[in-house]
Parts: C-alpha cells; structure tokens; sequence
C-alpha cells in the first residue's frame, strides 16, 4: 500500500534533534542505528513513517526518530498503532516495545495484534528485565534470576516470546542479537516488505540491571557456535566451522555433527520459513542450544486492512446510501403537516 | 374485580400509558416497539421505556426474568415515558406480579390465562391465583386465553412448530390493543413482510394472530378506560422514530460528513453502549471505520491512533469501561488530539445494574483521570437530542483539539422518540486546525490564539514530523521538558483551553419561568421527568417554578451564576447521590443547592417530582 519515495534519504535524515539518554553501551543504541540506516533503504517517503512505543527505556525510542511518532502508555502502543494504520493504511507504522511493555501489562494486544495480522512491525526489546523502574523480574525473566522484586530468585516461569507470538498466529517472526547490527538492519528491510505483522525480537542486553543476560549466546566468541542463523531454503547449519547441524528425530531437533556417524549435508533440514504449520518454527524459537536467530517464520497472509477493504468495497458496491440523508430519509419516516 | 368496559364511552385523556410485561423471550419488546412506532405514524407524540432483566433468556416465567416494553402515547408533548399505567397488557403471573403496582386503580389489565398455570404461579411466588383470589378488585381484569386461541387461528397453517405457534401470542395481545385504541395494523403488517420475506408462513401465522387479536377484542366490544384519539400538535417536518443510541450514532455520521473527516470508531462491547457499535458497523458504506477491539483500553487506543492519522476518532463504552479507559484518556488530553468518549451511563459501582440507568459518572468524566485532566463534558437529555450532542461532541473535539466525554444513559439510550430528521445542510460548520504546509518556525504545539487549540499535523504530511507523547511538553518547541514552571504553564494552559470553551456553548435557559421562587436543576437524561414536573406545576398555578437543564457540564454555560440569582430556593435533581450538587457547590458560592437523589436504576416519576417541588413553594 505504501508509495515509494522517490528521494534519497541517508540515515542522518532519520536522526531526530534530541539527544538519546539511554545508559552508555545499552544496546538499544544499536537498534536506533539499524533502524536509521535501514529506513533509507526501504523506499518509504520519510513523511510516512510512523512509530508508537509505549513505556519503558525502549519505549523513548520514537523521540530520537526524525519521524512521525508518539511515546504513548504503558502496554498500549499495538492499540494505538492499529488505529493509525487503519486510519491512513499508505503509512509505515512501526510499534517499539519490551519485554514487560508487550508480554505483561500489554499482553493482551500483543497477541490480538498478531492474531489480525494488521500490516505493522514491530520490535520487541528483550532484556529479561525492568529497566526504567530499576530492575525487577519481567515476564521473560528466568526462574531464579535474583532481581530487586524477587532478591531470592524469580519464581515465575518466562514466556518464550517467540512461542506466545506464533501461538498467536504471527505470521512473520524473527530474532537477532543486540549487538548485531549488520543482519539487524536486513531483517528491518525484511519487515518493512512482509505485508502483514512482523515481529522482531532483539536479545538486547541491559548493561545496569541484567548485564550479560544473552552473552553466552551473541557475545562474538561463543556467537558462531551457540547459535544458528536461519535463512529460507538453506540447510540449518552453523559452529564455526560450519560443521553443525539440525536434524529432526522424532518429535525433537538434535543437533549433529556433519562427518561423524555417517552425518552428511544431505541429513540436516532445510528452513521453510513460509511453511504454514507451525510446528517446526515453534521447536526452533524454543530450542535453547542453539538459538534460532534469522527469520524464524514468515508466511504471507491476508492482511486485516486488506479484508477490510474488500468487505467496504462490496458494502459499497451494494448500497445506494452515499450520504447521511440517504439514511436519515430512508425507511420508516412520516409527515406532520 | 371491575367487570371490563365494555359499550360504554372511554373517558378522552391527553395522554395514556401502556406497558406490556412477560418473559424475556415472549417478544415485549417488539410488540411495544410496533405500538408505538404506530401511534408515532397516527401523529400521536410518544415516549418509550423498555425494561429488561440483564438474562438474555432467564428461567421461564421467574420474577427476575419479566421483560417490559412502557411506551407513553399523547396528542400533546410527551417527555417522557410516564409513571403509572392506563393498561397492563401481563403474559404471565410473574409479569403480573413485578408490575401490578404500576397500574393506575381501576383501570385495565389484560392477561393470558393460559400462562396462569399452578407452575407459573408457583414461579411468581404466588399462594394463590391472582385471578380468582379477589387481589384484583379494584382493576378492570380482561382474561384472554390467549395461548389456545393463538393455537386456534394457526390451524390449517403449515410449516410452524409448536415454540413458533406459542411465541406468536404477543401478536395477539398487540391486535386486541390496536383495536382498543383504534390504531391500523397496516404498519405492523407491512414490517412482517419486510422482515420475514423469505418465510411466507411466517408471515401468514403473524398477521393471522394479529388479526385474530383484533377482532376477538372487537367481538367484545373491549374498550379501554382511557382513550387518546388526536394526534400531537408537533412542528411540521419529515419524522421518523429514533432510539437514543441511533441518534448517537447518526450524529457522528453527520459530523463526519460536515467536517470532511472520516469516521473512526474504536469500541468493545459493553451494556447498553452496543448498540451505538452496532449501528456504526453498518455504515462502511460512509467509510465508517469501526473496529471491535480487544478490550475496552485498545478500544480507545486504536481511536488515539486514528486521531493522530486524521480521522474523527470515538470510542463508547459504559461506567466500567470508562474507568478502564481513564489512563488512555490522559494521553489523549496531554496529546491534545480529538477524541470522543461516550459514556452511556447505567447502575455502578463494579458492575451494579448493567440494563438499569443512573447519572453516577458525573464525577468519573470530570475527574477520573491521574494529574491536571480536564476535558470537555457534555451530556444529552433525551433519545433524539443524543443526535444533537454527539454532533456538538465532535465539533467541539475537533475544533478545540481536546477531548470529550458525551454523556448519555441507559435510559434516553433505548428510549425512542419522534425525531424531526436533521439534515447535515443544517447542521453548523466543523473547522478542523489540520496543517498541510510548512511555515518557519513551525512547531506541534502551536496555538490558535482564541481557543489555545493546537494544530493538527497529520503523518503523511512533508515536513511536518514530529514526535508527541505523554510525558511534558515544552510550551513552545513540543519536546519533552521537565522544566518545573513549564509543566505549571502548560497545565493552566490546558485548563484555560477547556474554560474557552464557555465562549462557543449557549448560554442556559430557563423553561417555565425565569426568576421567582424555585429553580429545579437537572442535567442529561432527566429531561423529560424534570420537564414534565415543572411543566404540570405550572399549569396547576405554580407560575415561579423554573427548570434550568444543563447540556454543557464542563465547562458550564457563562451566566450559570446569574441564573442561579434569579431564584429563592434552588433543587438539584439527579439519579445519582448528589454528583452535580457537589460540582455546583465547588463552582457557586453562596447557593443553598438542595438535593433531591434517585438511586434505584430507575428514571424521576412525575408525581414523586411534583410531590417535592410543592414542599419547597408552600
């Protein structure tokens, strides 16, 4: 729907005046950086982009954004974003969220906004924490994490984000960690063009409250072998001699190692992003060794906005009321002279 | 027990009140819609009052299962759907029961004696049957053993099964009506062909039971008590009928239509503000856009999101709703965007009386919200005027760039009246503060110098980017500021936009009189109660009563005060404890505001009004 622009931007042109406060090193840098770079490249007129946090550290992104946008409350930015899409369908809506911004207070829209596959993307800042209200547990805390609302270790179990968000339809999932910005900028491109809902969960590390939280998955050293970088109608292999790879036996994935037990590249699976069931995507946003990052699913779909059209366009087709004294005169009306 | 009139002469009233009571699945509330819109067509001026259990399908024949349809028919102005009863028309004993003490002494009942079974009447909680036990003495009694004659004039139609054949005999009672008051069935008939096209047997069985209604009450000779034959002096125009919730809905049609905007509609089910979404869901051929959200917040927030894309953004809802949307409602007010809140009230707290009306959210729309949140509140004060307030809700909105609450309540909501259609021709303009070029210096927050609007940048438009959000604004640039005097500033600032508002509102008017010894205060749906007191009190010689009846809540018309000046005593009536007394105590000094209070999920009777007034004026 959106109309291409014709000018050249460059990030700069996405670089709002005010300066960004977020903690030296957050890796919240490194999304607002994807992001400015990747806009030039999508090919929307920068007038027509518009994004709509709600609360949390994440949530001033839209502030730093040289573009429409509105730091709404706490939960309520899915909302808020579907009623300016449906509103003005040509924009670019994006919803910048966190863990306790989408997952708690705002989990009911976070999956009703999936379920209607309305055409937004949105990015989802996991860091397993509060950060703005200085650090308890969040829903995707891990069980025993000691943070300042539970000192003797979280007792309640997390939500896997990307298992909620294919629960609830999402038709377009992807993961990347905070601290790559190369692919995250192609899987912000990648969204843009997906009609539908996409969602991006960015492993984004807190350097005050929970620092560390992913490094044993995106820190450079230990990233090639703990995790796997999935792209569609490529074999699923990673380790830094790309020698690893997944197979299914049974009803799981297990990880092999091509050479040994007679394991050869034919074995290993080949991602199928636009598989409809969902059941192969949900094993690898759950599978803990290695982490799925890449876009995991990303299955076209009717958009709401599309069926919306459709049914207006038959309603209109159908009805001779084109203005309000149509209706207002019509049927059972009488004289009084 | 009275023996029915029968042959005798009906004494000629101004004005006659019929209800009809059964189960909430035996149809009372067509049959009362059908009388009325009749009598509506005749030129008879109406008022109707339908009264449901919150059940859809309660426990047959149970007291809290009655459903009723009152509808208040005059060849003079009817303001409202009136308090006691000329003829009950009772399906079963429960109906009886829950509604006996309505009826007007020795005036009419009708019942079906087939539902007066030892079941049924065990179920009313009845010891012995009203019908032979001499508890009726002093009313007319009409038996009819409606069932098995029902049942009689469906034979020979094929095609019906028995629950159809039984729950035709509402059609039955409204043809013994028709013919008691002289009303024509053509109506009746005409909406059986029309809603029923595609089942000709169905059509049949409902005008035969109609028809055999009519001339069974004719065979007798049945004549009511009181009768009204002329139609109502009314203002000459195209009518139609219109329920209070229509009319809500129609007027944000036509101000959409006027503004220019399209018109966005973020809402979640809830009772008795459905049917405003139920309406609008219809009209995609306007362009309508109404969305069913997940819940009450993301109903408002998709309707924030639609404002600030461009479009005329509402969202309705009840008491609980508002309470839920209260935070969203903030924003909405720091953002400075247009957007329509209707609240059709009804009994709280928690969920109180869903299907039952009250005026107790007075102070929830002024004051419900975190921090410094005025908004513009107004309230409607009958079915068809939901019209007129819903119009001026989004012109307001729209033009002020601040958001408002509509009050309406389950009352006027489903209440229906004759409505002289409005044309959007007529209709005042809607100017709207969009931007669509860049000037120097240009910033989101810049005011309009009358109204202190800000303007309204819409994404999409080049070079007018800009980011707005919940935290404090700096006055001049929009940025986020922390800057202690800024955020005192900006909040007067936004409580003077609200208080300018007082400068594009009418000043009040009092009806009946304009100083003197009484003034009766009201506001939203009491209208027609309140009117028709006062109105009676000054037929009967008590010419220094006035009624001054408020639309415009917040902020209050200018000459409030000097209204207030022209009268000895003044009475705040409300079905509520006393909300609008405490605002007018927090705003008027030196007033004695009396209170007189209803909280039972009921609307003012007339004589319970009257009964007070006379009090104060002896």
């Amino acid at each position: 729907m959106e109309t291409t622009a014709e000018k050249k931007y460059t990030f700069k042109d996405f670089a709002s005046n005010q300066e960004v406060r977020w903690c030296p090193g957050c890796d919240d840098y490194v999304v607002l950086r994807s992001m400015q770079k990747a806009l030039p490249e999508m090919g929307v007129k920068k007038e027509d982009v518009v994004f709509i946090s709600g609360i949390g550290c994440s949530s001033r992104f839209p502030y730093y954004m040289n573009t429409y946008g509105m730091h709404s409350i706490h939960g309520r930015a899915p909302g808020i974003a579907s009623g300016v899409k449906l509103a003005n369908p040509n924009l670019s809506v994006w919803v910048i969220t966190g863990d306790g911004d989408a997952m708690a207070i705002g989990g009911n829209h976070f999956i009703h906004v999936l379920r209607r596959n309305i055409d937004l993307n949105i990015i989802l800042f996991n860091n397993e924490i509060y950060g703005l209200t200085k650090g308890q547990f969040s829903p995707t805390s891990l069980v025993g994490q000691k943070t300042k609302s539970s000192p003797y270790g979280n007792t309640q179990p997390p939500f896997q984000p990307g298992e909620l968000a294919i629960g609830a339809q999402a038709r377009f999932f992807a993961r990347i960690g905070g601290n790559n910005p190369k692919d995250m900028t192609k899987l912000f491109i990648e969204a843009e063009k997906f009609k539908g809902t996409s969602l991006i969960e960015v492993l984004q590390n807190c350097v005050i409250f929970n620092d560390g939280c992913f490094k044993n998955v995106t820190d450079k050293n230990v990233k090639a072998d703990k995790q796997i970088y999935l792209e569609h109608g490529k074999p699923m292999i990673f380790g830094k001699e790309n020698n690893k790879g997944l197979i299914l036996n049974g009803l799981k994935l297990e990880v092999v190692t091509i050479g040994e037990n007679g394991v050869t590249e034919k074995d290993i699976l080949i991602h199928d992003a636009k598989e409809k069931d969902p059941t192969l995507h949900q094993m690898l946003v759950r599978l803990e060794y290695p982490v799925a990052t890449g876009i995991i699913r990303s299955v076209d779909d009717v958009t709401l906005e599309e069926r919306i059209d459709d049914l207006t366009a038959q309603v209109k087709a159908n009805s001779n009321f084109r203005k309000t004294n149509d209706l207002f005169f019509a049927g059972e009306t009488y004289e009084v002279k | 027990m009275i023996p029915p009139k029968i042959n005798d002469q009906p004494e000629v009233l101004e004005a006659v009140v019929i209800r009809f009571v059964g189960d909430s699945g035996d149809g009372m509330q067509l049959t009362g819609t059908q009388f009325s819109d009749t009598s509506a067509m005749f030129g008879n001026d109406i008022a109707t009052f339908p009264n449901y259990p919150s059940e859809i399908r309660a426990p047959q024949g149970s007291l809290y299962g009655v459903s009723g349809f009152q509808v208040h028919i005059g060849s003079i102005e009817i303001s409202t759907p009136g308090d006691n009863v000329d003829l009950l028309v009772a399906m079963n004993p429960a109906g009886l029961k829950t509604n006996l003490k309505a009826v007007k002494p020795g005036h009419t009942i009708i019942v079906d004696t087939d539902a007066f079974t030892k079941k049924n009447l065990e179920k009313a909680q009845y010891e012995s049957n009203p019908l032979e036990d001499n508890s009726l003495e002093n009313y007319r009694v009409i038996e009819v053993a409606m069932t098995s004659l029902t049942k009689e004039a469906l034979k020979g139609v094929n095609g019906l099964d028995n629950k159809t054949i039984t729950r035709s005999k509402n059609m039955f009672a409204l043809g013994m009506v028709y013919w008691m008051y002289d009303r024509s069935k053509q109506h009746t008939i005409d909406f059986f062909n029309k809603k029923f096209k595609s089942k000709p047997h169905i059509i049949e069985a409902n005008t035969r039971v109609l028809n055999a209604g009519h001339n069974f009450a004719n065979t007798l000779e049945l004549i009511p008590n009181s009768y009204t034959i002329s139609p109502a002096k009314m203002s000459p125009g195209t009518y139609r009928i219109i329920m209070g919730n229509t009319a809500t809905a129609w007027g944000f049609l036509a101000a959409a239509e006027k503004s220019g905007l399209e018109l966005f509609l973020g809402s979640y089910p809830i009772t008795p503000a459905t049917d405003i979404l139920h309406e609008l869901v219809k009209h995609k051929h306007f362009g309508v856009k109404a969305f069913q959200a997940e819940d009450e917040i993301a109903g408002i927030a998709s309707s924030i999101g639609a404002s600030f894309a461009g479009d005329l953004a509402i969202t309705t809802t009840s008491g609980p709703g508002l309470a839920l949307k209260g935070e969203a409602l903030g924003l909405a007010m720091m953002v400075e965007l247009p957007l329509v809140v209707v609240d059709v009230q009804r009994g709280g707290p928690s969920t109180g009386l869903p299907t039952k009306t009250e005026q107790s959210d007075l102070l929830q729309a002024l004051y419900g919200r975190n921090g410094e949140s005025p908004v513009i509140v107004l309230a409607a004060s009958t079915p068809e005027n939901c019209f007129d307030y819903a119009y001026m809700a989004a012109k307001l909105t729209i033009e002020h760039m601040t958001p408002v609450i509509l009050l309406t309540d389950g009352y006027i909501a489903n209440g229906s009246a004759p409505w002289k259609i409005k044309s959007v021709a007529e209709m005042p303009e809607i100017k709207n503060n969009k931007v669509t070029e860049v000037k120097d210096n240009w910033h989101p927050y810049d005011r309009e110098e009358a109204t202190l609007a800000r303007n309204w940048p819409v994404p999409g438009t080049e070079g007018l980017e800009h980011r707005i959000g919940g935290l404090e604004k700096d006055r001049v640039t929009g940025n986020v500021s922390y800057v202690p005097e800024n955020h005192e500033y900006m909040t007067h600032i936004r409580a003077e936009k609200i208080k300018r508002v007082q400068n594009y509102i009418p000043n009040i008017e009092t009806e009946f009189a304009e100083s003197g010894d009484l003034l009766v205060v009201g506001w939203g749906g009491t209208y027609g109660s309140l009117h028709s007191a006062v109105k009676q009190m000054n037929k009967e010689g008590n010419t220094k009563v006035g009624l001054a009846h408020f639309n415009y809540i917040n902020p209050l018309p200018k000459n409030t005060e000097e209204v207030f000046n022209k009268f000895k005593k003044i009475i705040v009536c409300e079905l509520n404890d006393g909300q609008f007394a405490k605002v007018l105590n927090i705003n008027f000094n030196g007033f004695e505001f009396i209170q007189f209070n209803k909280i039972q999920g009921l609307p003012f009777g007339k004589q319970e009004l009257i009964q007070k007034f006379n009090q104060l004026v002896k």
